[in-house]
């Protein structure tokens, strides 16, 4: 069982997002692999793990810091790391990261690709969607449980939907997004850590994908961002106090209704 | 001159402190009330490989070497001291005297399932009457056939209560003394002959098993002299050098919790209208903690990068100890004076800091005998020999 994990690099959540003349400033962020990615991981090992054999292999879209992001995945314990890697892939729309990702995947052996929810950068949820249209395969997003057929042709994905539950059965190869949820992701083991270096990571640009700059890159990209700003920060809160308490009351009640306009 | 950790320790690092942070402190507080670790967490710590962290990959180790051992010290430093002990006496110095002086067989036989976490070391060298002046140790090995016979006991020694396989320091030659004639053993706890004595209660560390060990006609076989005959001394001084280096990390870890705890609470704790960060003495003592760390820091990562490039380190492990420890103690000593009466209180962070800090000023050797070598070493190097 060949397994593929579509992974991407984002600013750790936990930091400060800087936005330098209408786009977001990356430098000197803390950057960790898109968290919904580690549940794509955990159930590629897992399943993996289950099955006694197979392959798992992380790939990603990226500059060369994104490496870290590989490096996070085979320190988990995938076998095998893919960089696609090239200036002309800069500035890449989700449907560009997605044809990408398909040029790729169209020169290695799967059975099944997975793909976090949504990267919590930019949030599109576009990439996996793509992908699995891409290359004609069927998919299902956001799940939280996925069983494998013993004879490793079909699948059974759950999904949760406004108000209940979705199980839908699929042949394989497919394409599933991860959603929180699905299982518990694992800490990587020192042991995995340190045997990182020892793992290689292929490197593969425009000229061993076969596309043309011109399909990719800023310049193709099919949306663009007009501007990014941060949001308006928050005024401080209105404290009444020494007042009489029934009138305090009504100022607050005032200000629910008519500014909050909560009631 | 470069600064840079590695990708792979940086990876550490970070995987470390995140599973530090998820697993070990939410129970530091529970470790200390029950002064016991519990088994769940020391099995989910050996499973994350905490236990063989500078230990080659063939051994079931990390093959982090000492640079990613003392990276970890710090993490779990941060949060608690008493696992900090067990892992420090667990690698520093119980399993290290196996790793660096053990035969291949040996190694496979303890080191491996050490270095996994399936089993616990100690390192027993302290006797009631040999503290700092451990050369005097008592406890005799005699030779019986295929077997030395032990009689005697070792006190306060971290993880003795709890330790599966402990590397064991006995007189072998009582005229020749700590040259040439103490030898190192490697004893199982199912030896015959062999108990646990008396069970410490600490001042702090209290999750930390310390206690006595008893051999009475202690049969140990001859295959498990943990290197050369009569040259045990040896090996305990080199194990000591990494465990003393491994105190420092674990001090620099505890004295930056300090740091962390009494920033956040300057910024909160409101006084005389504004919050005590806006007061000059607890600036001045903020100050005077962080630098501390960072010339603290320098020195433990510069250690463990002269220990895992080859060079001699002895010196300067010492120094990580003594300097270390004092560090740690002074930064538990300014946090409860920031927190105020909030430090003193019994089971605040910053309270049981300030009792776990102190140990790190005596166990390992204590910091008068740290100076004493520390100058031993400098006066030799300019031809003068001191004399005990």
């Amino acid at each position: 069982m060949n397994i593929v994990v579509c992974v991407k690099q984002v600013p750790d959540t936990a930091s400060k997002i800087n936005v330098k003349e209408g786009i977001v400033d990356t430098e000197g962020l803390e950057s960790v692999i898109n968290p919904y990615d580690e549940y794509a991981i955990e159930e590629a090992l897992l399943i993996k793990e289950r099955l006694g054999e197979g392959k798992v292999t992380v790939i990603t879209v990226g500059p060369e810091r994104a490496k870290d992001a590989l490096k996070s995945g085979l320190a988990l314990g995938a076998d095998e790391a893919i960089h696609l890697i090239d200036e002309a892939f800069k500035g890449s729309d989700p449907y560009a990261t997605a044809l990408l990702l398909a040029k790729a995947l169209e020169k290695i052996n799967y059975d099944i690709i997975f793909c976090g929810k949504q990267g919590v950068d930019e949030d599109h949820a576009q990439v996996g969607i793509a992908l699995a249209e891409l290359l004609d395969l069927p998919h299902v997003s956001v799940i939280v449980k996925l069983d494998i057929s013993e004879d490793g042709k079909r699948a059974i994905a759950h999904r949760e939907v406004e108000g209940g539950k979705e199980v839908i059965e699929t042949s394989l190869p497919a394409v599933f997004t991860a959603q929180k949820g699905l299982n518990e992701p694992r800490y990587p083991s020192l042991r995995g850590i340190m045997a990182v270096k020892k793992k290689t990571i292929a490197e593969w640009g425009a000229q061993e994908l076969g596309v043309s700059p011109q399909e990719v890159g800023r310049e193709a990209a099919k949306i663009k961002m007009v501007e990014a700003m941060t949001p308006p920060g928050r005024e401080a809160g209105k404290v009444f106090q020494g007042e009489e308490p029934g009138e305090m009351a009504r100022k607050v009640a005032h200000l629910l209704q008519d500014e909050a306009k909560i009631l | 001159m470069d600064f840079e950790l590695s990708k792979e320790h940086q990876l550490l690092q970070r995987a470390v402190r995140e599973f530090a942070e998820a697993e070990i402190a939410p129970l530091s507080a529970q470790i200390e009330e029950k002064k016991e670790i519990p088994r769940n967490l020391i099995e989910k710590m050996a499973e994350f490989g905490l236990f063989g962290v500078p230990f080659a990959r063939e051994y079931g180790g990390a093959g982090a070497g000492e640079m990613g051992y003392c990276l970890m010290m710090e993490e779990i430093g941060k949060v608690s001291s008493s696992v900090a002990a067990l892992l420090g006496a667990h690698i520093g110095i119980g399993s290290m005297a196996i790793y660096l002086d053990g035969t291949e067989e040996q190694k496979r036989k303890y080191l491996v399932p050490l270095a996994r976490g399936e089993k616990i070391a100690a390192f027993a060298l302290t006797e009631s009457g040999a503290g700092s002046d451990a050369a005097s140790i008592q406890l005799s090995a005699v030779r019986d056939g295929n077997h030395y016979v032990l009689n005697g006991s070792k006190i306060w020694i971290t993880n003795g209560p709890i330790a599966d396989v402990i590397g064991l320091f006995a007189v072998t030659d009582k005229a020749l003394g700590a040259r040439g004639g103490v030898t190192a053993f490697i004893v199982e706890k199912g030896f015959s002959g062999f108990s646990i004595g008396t069970i410490d209660e600490k001042m702090g560390i209290q999750g930390s098993s310390t206690g006595e060990l008893v051999f009475e006609d202690c049969r140990v076989p001859v295959d498990n002299v943990l290197g050369q005959f009569g040259a045990g001394f040896i090996t305990a001084m080199k194990a000591l050098d990494i465990g003393r280096m491994g105190l420092g990390a674990a001090s620099l870890g505890g004295a930056e919790a300090a740091l962390q705890k009494s920033l956040e609470y300057a910024k909160y704790r409101e006084q005389f209208g504004r919050p005590i960060a806006h007061k000059q003495a607890i600036q001045f003592m903020i100050a005077d903690m962080a630098t501390e760390i960072e010339a603290l820091r320098s020195l433990v990562y510069r250690t463990a990068w002269m220990a895992d490039t080859g060079q001699e380190f002895r010196r300067l492990a010492d120094i990580c100890k003594l300097f270390g420890s004092e560090v740690a103690s002074r930064a538990a000593d300014r946090a409860v004076q920031i927190h105020g009466g909030m430090g003193y209180m019994r089971d605040y962070f910053v309270e049981r800091m300030y009792r776990d800090a102190r140990i790190g000023e005596i166990f390992e050797g204590t910091n008068e005998i740290q100076r004493i070598v520390i100058a031993t070493d400098l006066f030799r190097e300019l031809g003068v020999r001191i004399r005990p």
